[in-house]
């Protein structure tokens, strides 16, 4: 039967008004990966057996990640028509208080509590004595565009994202909208691409929209190698449904037939929470055969890689879907010529796409006037390293990388100072402590030998060594190198040999010029951005840190005493 | 066909996304059986049309593969920056010496395999290792050990 897309919301919204303003209590638990490495999944249980045996009927549901990571696991109470109450660092322990107190008696737990969150609608009185969670350093610098749903709906239930505006901007797409004027939205928004490049995605989507080829593809990217970034998984793993549209809109933009959505294999999270937002779209009829009624067809399928950096690569990617060695292709032919299964293609991070529906929503106009200058819209950082709160915030562009880490990330823990920080994933580059203060802003970052990349934004205190960071770097990117351009593949092995060198205390003066020839080698000869941005660690880590690698060479210590601890590296290779 | 190859068959054939590929089957035998036999290159090479030299490309690429049974338990330790720079050598050190290894691989009992992983994925929550795919964050060298105790204690009372 084929119900209404008026039917669907009517329907979402009345199971949603059921949840939180119905007869039960709301428990909400964030399960995401950093939810999960916290305890999330004892914690789940601790709350159903204290349920069971205290004989208290509530609603539990596993969610997203809300972005505070730091205080995970993280589980929140919403009585009947009342306001989010969060309890952080929750034990398994302490849930019998919580189920008892609160979910039972109606009474806040509020020494323990961590803060709440008004809820639009509700007429009940703020706690008492609990702070307002939007005043969370962590959150008063948030705009939260793709992470609008995140931590607040259930990945698993396709309802709750439709209760919440989804799929609003798939029906103004294919009923209010053209083709044409659908991706003139997203030409107006400025919307540049989220994996590392920051091309323009308008730009990208109009190769593909004017091939005029039957059978063309989307892909979506959500390898996400990158140590220090998590944030693609997260969106998986907290709101699919955003993915899900975005992808679905973007092949209505492009004249696309199948989107596919690419993830590395045995991640479990992030991949069955997207299965289900594919499966559930299907059912509902916004993936299918005659879209919402109109002659729009379009399927998703979300296909897995083995363990591969490389594979993020948007050409090697395609060889991974096809079943091969994840290498990159030589170019041209690009991919909106000649793609995957050599049909025309484009290929978009899961970032970038998750933007998407937002996009059409609200109107590029509107997206355009966030951010800097040509970098539009938010950024979605992973805050890690020894800092005070890490996790991952969505804040404008712009915005001074300064007050990232010292305000909403709370600085350095322990009464620790900043020494560096490493940006944008391996490839990326690290900032000196007194470099930060800088707006993030693509050319902004890029010129200063830093990039925005995945976002992933890896804080290191004193007591961390340049020369061990820049070796573990290598060391991933030699690990990582897919082997097809000897100068990447050679040019890694190289640069780990000398960087260990160094960090034995056996450099010798030559070995920097060495370093720097190699790099150029590399950056002259890969073929894909591996090999190409590979020597980043090493050239901005010399930028900002030259006499640190001074001392190692030429005075024979390690400063910090980093470098003459035991090191172990992946034994099995590529072969 | 043995048992061997009927599970490595029905993994092949059980694949239900359309796209299938030599990557997708071999993920689907490892999914059932944990390792990549030498039956399952024969089998996926005849399935897919392809050499069997061609398959080995393939497995041999992605080092998620292993070709030999896997052992009871694993524990990987994540290697990535994040975990690094808050002290990942020190607990995959633990962790070795708590499985009685020098470095990554299986014990002779076989009874635990240990390695390290790229990214495990929970970077905000490092240094963090996982048991059976189970993630724990925040570890340091005593929580690492106990947690590799813990596991090897469940399977002996589990017995």
């Amino acid at each position: 039967m084929v119900v209404s897309f008026v039917e669907i919301g009517l329907e979402a919204g009345r199971r949603w008004q059921e949840l939180t303003a119905g007869e039960r209590p709301w428990i909400r638990i964030g399960t995401a990966l950093c939810g999960e490495a916290a305890g999330a999944f004892e914690v789940t249980d601790a709350v159903e057996s204290e349920l069971a045996s205290q004989g208290v009927s509530a609603k539990v549901s596993r969610v997203g990640c809300l972005g505070l990571c730091f205080a995970e696991p993280l589980l929140d109470v919403q009585l009947p028509g009342g306001h989010r109450i969060f309890y952080g660092n929750v034990d398994p322990e302490g849930v019998a208080e919580i189920v008892s107190a609160h979910v039972a008696g109606g009474t806040p737990v509020t020494a323990k509590a961590l803060g709440y969150l008004a809820q639009n609608g509700s007429d009940a009185p703020v706690p008492d004595g609990i702070p307002d969670l939007d005043q969370h350093p962590m959150r008063i610098w948030e705009d939260r565009i793709v992470l609008r749903n995140a931590g607040n709906i259930d990945p698993m239930d396709i309802h709750q994202y439709v209760a919440n505006g989804g799929y609003q901007a798939l029906h103004k797409a294919l009923i209010d909208l053209d083709r044409e004027q659908t991706l003139d939205e997203v030409k107006a928004s400025g919307l540049r691409g989220r994996g590392g490049a920051a091309f323009p995605t308008a730009t990208k989507w109009s190769f593909l929209a004017g091939n005029p080829a039957p059978e063309k593809y989307v892909l979506c990217n959500c390898e996400e190698g990158d140590p220090g970034a998590f944030n693609d998984k997260n969106i998986l793993e907290s709101d699919p449904g955003t993915l899900v549209e975005g992808v679905i809109i973007a092949g209505y933009a492009t004249g696309a037939s199948k989107g596919y959505i690419f993830i590395r294999h045995g991640h479990n999270g992030p991949i069955d929470r997207c299965r289900a937002a594919v499966d559930q779209a299907r059912e509902l009829g916004f993936l299918g055969e005659n879209i919402m009624g109109t002659d729009f067809s379009y399927e998703i399928e979300v296909a897995l890689t083995g363990d591969s950096y490389v594979a993020g690569e948007e050409s090697a990617l395609m060889e991974a879907i096809e079943g091969k060695r994840a290498m990159p292709r030589f170019r041209p032919p690009f991919p909106a010529q000649v793609g995957l299964f050599g049909k025309p293609t484009n290929i978009n991070n899961v970032k970038t796409l998750a933007y998407v529906p937002e996009i059409v929503s609200k109107g590029g106009e509107w997206f355009a006037g966030i951010g800097h200058d040509t970098s539009t819209g938010t950024v979605i950082l992973c805050l890690t390293g020894p800092l005070k709160y890490t996790g991952m915030v969505e804040v404008p562009l712009g915005i001074n990388l300064k007050d990232v880490i010292n305000e909403a990330a709370g600085g350095v823990q322990d009464g620790k100072t900043l020494k560096f920080l490493q940006t944008g994933g391996p490839l990326g580059g690290v900032l000196g402590a007194d470099s930060i203060d800088i707006l993030l802003d693509f050319e902004i970052l890029r010129a200063a030998g830093a990039i925005v990349g995945s976002g992933g934004l890896i804080a290191a205190d004193e007591s961390a060594c340049i020369v061990d960071m820049t070796r573990s770097l290598i060391s991933f990117c030699q690990y990582e190198s897919c082997g097809k351009c000897f100068p990447c593949r050679m040019g890694m092995s190289h640069l780990l040999e000398v960087l260990e060198r160094i960090c034995r205390l056996e450099g010798t003066s030559e070995d920097l010029a060495l370093m720097r020839n190699i790099g150029e080698n590399m950056q002259a000869g890969s073929l894909c951005g591996h090999g190409q941005l590979g020597f980043n660690p090493v050239s901005s880590a010399l930028r900002y840190f030259g006499p640190e690698f001074d001392a190692h060479i030429t005075d024979r210590i390690c400063p910090t005493g980093t470098c003459l601890a035991p090191r172990y590296s992946p034994a099995q290779t590529r072969r | 066909m043995s048992g061997l190859e009927q599970r490595i068959h029905d993994a092949v054939h059980g694949q239900t996304q359309p796209t299938v590929t030599v990557l997708s089957s071999l993920l689907a035998v490892e999914d059932e059986l944990g390792y990549i036999p030498k039956e399952a290159l024969d089998f996926v090479a005849g399935f897919s049309n392809a050499t069997v030299n061609d398959v080995w490309a393939v497995a041999s690429f992605y080092p998620n593969f292993r070709f030999e049974p896997p052992s009871e338990h694993v524990v990987e330790v994540c290697w990535g920056a994040s975990c690094h720079v808050v002290g990942a050598m020190g607990v995959f050190k633990s962790v070795l010496e708590a499985a009685g290894l020098e470095d990554e691989g299986d014990t002779l009992d076989r009874r635990l395999t240990v390695r390290l992983n790229t990214c495990l994925g929970a970077c905000s929550q490092a240094p963090v290792m996982s048991m059976d795919h189970h993630l724990a964050g925040r570890t340091n060298p005593d929580s690492a050990a106990k947690n590799v105790a813990h596991l090897l204690e469940e399977e002996a009372h589990g017995r």
